[in-house]
């Protein structure tokens, strides 16, 4: 790789990030660097700028407030895993996240805007329906992850806008995370689960790695609060999902594997 | 441009592309080569070191951002007596090629020190992102379990 001298900007608040956004739209935007630094190596990215959020003080807090927990953008993997009030399904996305080496560099906002249908927070944004905190010089639109990710690598992020906090509101109810890969650490996955279920009541069945962005299945799900059995929603699953066949897996085998990990999950319980 | 930070204690300043990596610029600015080069995309470990205590892959890290932080590589780890992970792998022959060694090294140490009585369990997540195509772990494993005074497995 071709390594240049191009500026590097180095906010110390998050107002001074924000503002050099606006002022340089062409900057990458680094947090951790785990995905960017393989998109340089590779050739993909060519940074004309860089706006660093590495360790922006203001971004790594996680918060309760009234409206659920206020979880920074620059929180790390090993941030999450440690803070004794994250929320379960968090902790254990975040545990499945490369090895300890990458998270204690990858940051939420950095799997969420990188947006790689396998990554491996995104099912559990969805499952608890999340919402990004988008900020600009403008002021902070907040986007319920289910908007976010619009197709293959494609987010509701402008150009001028950052990933600042994400709340998660209380929700109750059972919840399971499930990642299927080559190796417990250090694979991407084949498929990814986060699930949340309220007898009777609510259901979220949400997948990653079977589809371009990461998904629910409102069919299985609606089935599965009416009472359906185990093996109907698997069923109804295995059909809502659209994965693909890809050099980590095919998508007969990700079908199978996601109408399983809910059938396991629901006779478990 | 200017980066500053320490290396195993010492302040050091090199002058070098923003994106290169904490890899290069320790073998070839800083002549250390005790941490190595394996795939350069972050699955391998063998480039592992220490920013602030936490272990990195320095093949991920560009150099910008580690102005202004402590750096310790495997040279600075039992500079001057020799560590215990150190020393259990030598006596437990968790090394044989040896390319792997700095990084598990690392990984080990920092292990031990964030985890107060680590299982073989939680020992072996520790060591998960340090490949090792030799040993096959078991010695590896052994080693850094004795480093803790514990019977290997
Ligand atoms: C060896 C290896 C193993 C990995 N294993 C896994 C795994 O098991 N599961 C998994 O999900 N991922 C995995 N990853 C991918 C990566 O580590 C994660 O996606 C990580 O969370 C990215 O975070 P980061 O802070 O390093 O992002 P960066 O690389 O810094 O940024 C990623 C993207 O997000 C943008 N961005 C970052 N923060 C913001 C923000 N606040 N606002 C706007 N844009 C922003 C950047 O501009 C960039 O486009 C792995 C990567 C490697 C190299
Ligand atoms: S060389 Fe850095 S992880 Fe392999
Ligand atoms: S000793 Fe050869 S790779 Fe580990």
């Amino acid at each position: 790789m071709s390594h240049v001298d191009v500026p590097v900007y180095r906010p110390r608040s998050l107002d001074e990030a924000v503002r050099l956004r606006a002022e340089h739209p062409e900057a990458t935007v680094f947090a951790g660097g785990t995905d960017l630094m393989v998109y340089l190596e590779a050739g993909i990215v060519r940074p004309v700028a860089i706006l660093d959020l590495w360790g922006l003080p203001e971004l790594r807090r996680l918060r309760s407030v009234t409206g659920g927990q206020l979880y920074g953008a620059g929180l790390t993997c090993t941030d999450v895993i440690h803070a004794p009030s994250t929320h379960p399904l968090v902790r254990d996305a975040a545990s499945t996240v490369g090895a300890a080496q990458i998270q204690n560099r990858a940051t939420l906002g950095g799997n969420i805007c990188n947006s790689s249908p396998a990554g491996d927070t995104l099912p559990v944004w969805l499952a608890l329906r999340a919402e990004f905190e988008l900020m600009s010089v403008h002021g902070t639109r907040r986007v319920p992850a289910a908007h976010f990710w619009r197709g293959y690598k494609q987010t509701e992020l402008r150009p001028y806008e950052l990933l600042v906090r994400i709340l998660v509101p209380p929700l109750a109810g059972h919840m399971h995370f499930r990642k299927v890969g080559t190796r417990m650490a250090q694979s991407i996955s084949k498929v990814v689960f986060a699930g949340r279920y309220v007898p009777g009541v609510d259901a979220a069945l949400a997948f990653g790695a079977v589809g371009p962005v990461p998904m629910r299945c409102p069919a299985a799900e609606r089935a599965l609060v009416a009472g359906a059995r185990p093996a109907e929603v698997a069923a109804l699953v295995e059909s809502e999902v659209t994965p693909i066949d890809d050099v980590r897996s095919t998508a007969a085998y990700r079908r199978k594997v996601a109408g399983n990990i809910v059938r396991r999950w629901l006779e478990s319980r | 441009m200017k980066v500053q930070f320490t290396c195993n204690g010492q302040p050091v300043e090199v002058e070098a592309a923003p994106t290169a990596r904490l890899l290069d610029v320790l073998r070839e600015d800083l002549r250390h080569t005790g941490t190595k080069e394996g795939c350069g995309e972050g699955e391998c470990g063998a480039c592992t070191v220490r920013i602030d205590g936490k272990t990195v892959m320095s093949c991920l890290v560009p150099i910008f951002q580690v102005h202004g932080t402590a750096v310790q590589t495997i040279e600075g780890l039992g500079a001057e007596v020799v560590h215990p992970v150190q020393a259990a792998m030598l006596a437990y022959g968790g090394a044989q090629c040896g390319i792997c060694t700095p990084g598990l090294c690392l990984s080990a140490a920092a292990c031990l020190e964030e985890v107060s009585h680590p299982s073989r369990e939680q020992i072996r997540l520790a060591l998960a992102g340090n490949l090792c195509r030799c040993t096959g772990y078991q010695k590896v494993v052994d080693a850094v379990a004795a480093a803790l005074g514990q019977e290997p497995g």
